[in-house]
């Protein structure tokens, strides 16, 4: 319960980062979710890839929308500021936000109803848009807070508890993302925290616009039989095509490539590397309509593919398009922005 | 009789749209001022491309009323399918001056009006054999034939073309060329006529300028760094021009730019922007008109409860739904006010002209800031998207931005305690902190859910309570922030008062004068901002006679006025305007008339 404080004791067996932080600073209130919720598990890995990266909590800004999903910018990352926005309308603020500063890091946490739905229109925008953040989709393909509606990415066939089966056509955020320019795509499992966490530290490592989709049960009203968002669904169809490791620091441990090609490698503009170990040899996440086409052929098949789906190390971001000066724009003051009288009276002239 | 009268005549143009007579009619209008005689010019268009009608209105009058007269004096015929409304309205001895290339039958005339023919067409054909140099350069020629028939002096107009032209010589000459084959040619077969302009000296150091220009270059004065906006008529021009000046002013040496403007995929997802980047610590707007606000209602109540600072440039178009997007009203007035759900109040703005676009826009970036609120700067279509003649733009050297309360990672390293929701100067208005200040004081969690006082989740009613009390408590605090109302008493004492606000004005004070030459003296008073001080109360508590005069059905600032002082709505009398054309003199002065003719009757009987 939100009411109660959570005890600030730090083991003192807990190793400090790079930056002098415990795991325990990087997490939050208490959450409110029902137990075994998936939401709380990405949360556990998000706390987890900060603190890996050694990331001072106080340059992350936490956005989200409306939803159980939404709810969990709260549970992370206390030391941040958060911002729990509009339903459906969390990208739009995040890109406010960005545009604002772009020095600190945007974490936009959305669920399947916030970003399917009602806010598929900014998901999509701010997709082409490049706007450089880590944008996560916990999907659930039900409304929890509303008690067990379908959302737009259950799949057509699937039956809610009340037993009825969805006909719509199910929206694949996943291929969506990739069809509309995101330049670094991943799906993985929330029960997976093997594959979450790094997924998680490589975007937030990648310049651009960072999208994940987390398939994330939803213990309430989506983790029955003939739901294909349940916890054993997604076990018994989890096509994982990649292991993925991000490697940081200038000299990175060298490996020996297997003559197969099982092992590729992509260098990201801060120098960090994604280093990925193929689990399927014709995968390859450096191209982005194979990607499609594969998502594609393996959903038809009920297969959920997961892992690092795509990765563009030369994507540029939206303030590279705009052009913008690299100071953060909320640092200018008003000798910087301000034009001044003398100018003012050279525009007059010409307006007579 | 055929009017006569120099420098005091309404001269309208009928064209049709994309056919390139606009920069001809613009050019007309600066020839007269740069002849020191003021002009108010005003675009009446469609909502199209290329093909519909489209006029261009020009008031001259020496005495400098700037608002709509009402009427026309010397019709520009150019196009054949408003012919008989165009020459309908004409006053009656008025002019009306066509293209006489194609012979009409005598029943598309009027007999009390006097026909001024000039074969535009034939002359183009003879003269150019480029169909679209044909097209553009008639409507230079009818320059040339007005400026005979009017008196402007042809080096005024050649200079202005050679203006607009700079850096074009190939289109520059041919231009003045046409200019005086029009000219000459109306010289040698045209009869003088009654309306005259003379030079004269009451320009001064005036500007000629739309509202949606100098909005956006309000914007750029005021330091706003982030313009999130969607084209809709008759805002975009706001964005536009910002773009333009940030472009001009704020590009450094190597070209980066220090300031940000997206086109959003719609409104929602524009002030969306505005909110995340205010709530980021830099100065953002956007630029909306009627139904972009309705698209933003939601938001707007996301900014007035988090307290997010946001500025909202809204030109008003006729509503509701689609409406008339290319005519003007004030009809915006309680949907801004009181926009979203719950109960929520928002500063309004109300600029008379451009001069005050700019000055209004740049003090609603301050504003936003000092009261971490939602700001309207609430023009209209008729300020926003007609040159008007204006005091020139002024800027104090010395002025700095007011960023408001907002708390520096010095202070809070210094252990100065931080509750984001505490009211601790008893203002209302409550300090906050940017995002990645201080590693571990300061951050806080925004919602639109209610909260307590450090910003922690609360749905408790004392909590609620407290937060909605403050921000009442903040809304008075704006009260004396907001530009004050401006009064202009009679010369001697009277019972009657008059309030007016935004693009009335021209029209209003004109109607003071006209009223006052009749014997009725009027008070004046000019709102300028919502929250009303408590000076507009005494107002109107100080008149027995009190007209609010409004462009919009309902009298929707005597809605707010009646609603937020508890006034008996009887002590405030509504004269209203709303058929999408700007209102005029004429009209406010014929409802005060018999306004106050019938209570003189009726106070007669009663006695």
């Amino acid at each position: 319960m939100t009411y109660l404080a959570k005890p600030k004791l730090h083991h003192p067996s807990l190793k400090p980062n790079k930056v002098g932080f415990t795991r325990r600073d990087y997490e939050g209130r208490i959450s409110t979710l029902c137990a075994g919720c998936g939401h709380d598990s990405i949360s556990a890995a998000i706390i987890q890839a900060c603190w890996e990266l050694d990331i001072e909590p106080h340059r992350v800004a936490k956005m989200s929308g409306i939803g159980c999903s939404s709810k969990t910018p709260d549970y992370f990352l206390g030391q941040s500021h958060g911002f729990n926005t509009v339903h459906g309308r969390m990208p739009s603020v995040l890109t406010g936000a960005y545009l604002a500063n772009s020095e600190l890091l945007y974490l936009g946490v959305s669920g399947d109803g916030d970003s399917a739905s009602i806010g598929i229109g900014q998901f999509v925008h701010s997709m082409r848009r490049g706007v450089n953040m880590v944008y996560i989709v916990e999907n659930n393909g039900v409304y929890g807070l509303t008690k067990g509606q379908f959302s737009a990415t259950a799949d057509a066939g699937s039956k809610s508890k009340k037993g009825v089966v969805n006909t719509d056509s199910p929206i694949d955020l996943v291929s969506l993302a990739l069809q509309l320019g995101a330049s670094y795509v991943g799906r993985s499992f929330s029960g997976d925290k093997a594959q979450l966490v790094p997924l998680i530290m490589g975007a937030i490592r990648h310049r651009g616009a960072a999208f994940i989709d987390v398939i994330s049960p939803c213990v309430a009203f989506n983790n029955h039989a003939g739901s294909t968002k349940s916890y054993d669904y997604v076990r018994e169809h989890n096509d994982s095509v990649n292991f993925l490791d991000v490697i940081e620091g200038k000299a990175p441990i060298e490996v020996e490539q297997p003559a197969d090609g099982s092992l590729i490698e992509v260098a990201q503009h801060d120098g960090s590397i994604l280093r990925l170990r193929k689990t399927d040899p014709d995968y390859d996440p450096r191209d982005r309509i194979g990607a499609m086409n594969f998502i594609a052929r393996h959903h038809a098949k009920g297969e959920v593919v997961t892992g690092l789906l795509y990765v563009d190390p030369d994507a540029v971001d939206f303030h590279q398009h705009l052009g913008s000066v690299g100071t953060p724009l909320n640092k200018l003051g008003t000798a910087e922005l301000c034009p001044g009288p003398t100018a003012l009276d050279k525009l007059n002239a010409s307006l007579r | 009789m055929p009017l006569t009268a120099t420098n005091d005549f309404v001269i309208k143009f009928a064209n049709v749209n994309g056919s390139g007579s606009a920069s001809a009619n613009e050019l007309f209008a600066k020839a007269i001022l740069r002849m020191g005689v003021p002009v108010s010019p005003r675009n009446i268009f469609p909502s199209n491309i290329q093909g519909l009608p489209t006029w261009y209105e020009v008031r001259v009058s020496e005495a400098g009323y700037l608002g709509r007269r009402g009427g026309v004096d010397l019709m520009v015929a150019m196009n054949p399918q408003t012919w008989a409304t165009d020459v309908a309205e004409i006053e009656s001895g008025g002019y009306l001056y066509y293209d006489s290339t194609k012979p009409l039958p005598l029943a598309a005339f009027r007999e009390d009006i006097e026909v001024i023919g000039m074969p535009l067409t034939m002359l183009c054909v003879k003269h150019y054999d480029d169909p679209r140099q044909r097209q553009l350069l008639k409507n230079v020629l009818y320059l040339g034939g007005l400026s005979s028939l009017l008196g402007i002096e042809p080096d005024v107009v050649e200079k202005l073309l050679g203006e607009q032209y700079q850096g074009k010589p190939q289109l520059a000459q041919p231009n003045i060329d046409a200019f005086r084959l029009g000219r000459d040619w109306a010289a040698d077969n045209l009869k003088p006529i009654g309306l005259k302009v003379r030079r004269a000296d009451n320009v001064g150091d005036r500007i000629f300028v739309d509202g949606n220009t100098a909005a956006g270059l309000g914007c750029v004065y005021g330091g706003a760094t982030v313009c999130a906006w969607y084209p809709i008529t008759p805002s975009t021009s706001v964005a536009e021009a910002f773009e333009k000046y940030a472009r001009k002013f704020r590009t450094t040496p190597e070209g980066e730019k220090k300031y940000a403007i997206v086109q959003a995929e719609d409104e929602i997802a524009s002030i969306g922007m505005v909110v995340g980047a205010g709530w980021n610590g830099a100065r953002a707007f956007t630029a909306t008109s009627g139904p972009g606000v309705s698209l933003m209602t939601e938001f707007i109540g996301l900014a007035h409860f988090a307290e997010i600072p946001a500025t909202i440039v809204n030109v008003q178009r006729g509503g509701p739904s689609t409406g008339m997007p290319t005519r003007t009203q004030q009809a915006d007035v309680l949907a801004c006010a009181y926009a979203s759900h719950g109960d929520t109040k928002h500063i309004l703005l109300f600029p008379e002209d451009p001069f005050e676009a700019f000055e209004q826009s740049a003090a609603a970036l301050d504003l936003a800031d000092r009261l971490q609120t939602p700001v309207f700067v609430m023009l209209d279509l008729d300020i926003g998207m007609n040159q008007r003649l204006c005091k020139p733009f002024a800027w104090d050297e010395s002025r700095q931005y007011d960023r408001g309360k907002v708390l520096s990672c010095e202070e809070l390293e210094s252990g100065r305690p931080f509750g984001r929701y505490r009211d601790v100067d008893g203002d209302g208005i409550p300090f906050r902190t940017y995002p990645g200040t201080h590693p571990s004081r300061g951050a806080f969690f925004t919602r639109g859910t209610t909260k307590n006082v450090d910003a922690g989740y609360s749905e408790r009613g004392p909590d609620y309570l407290e937060n909605v009390h403050r921000l009442v408590r903040k809304f008075h605090t704006a009260r004396g922030l907001v530009p004050q109302p401006v009064v202009r008493m009679a010369a001697r004492p009277t019972r009657i008062g008059v309030l007016y606000y935004g693009s009335t004005s021209p029209a209003m004070h004109e109607c003071a004068e006209l009223l006052a030459s009749e014997g009725m003296a009027v008070d004046l008073m000019r709102i300028r901002a919502f929250p009303f001080p408590e000076s507009v109360r005494d107002f109107v508590l100080g008149h027995a006679v009190v007209f609010l005069v409004e462009q919009n059905r309902d009298a929707q600032l005597r809605t707010l006025l009646v609603n937020e002082f508890a006034l008996d709505p009887a002590r405030i009398h509504p004269v209203l305007h709303y058929d999408g054309t700007p209102i005029t003199a004429r009209f406010i002065s014929r409802a005060i008339r018999d306004r106050v003719e019938l209570l003189v009757h009726q106070e007669g009987r009663a006695a």
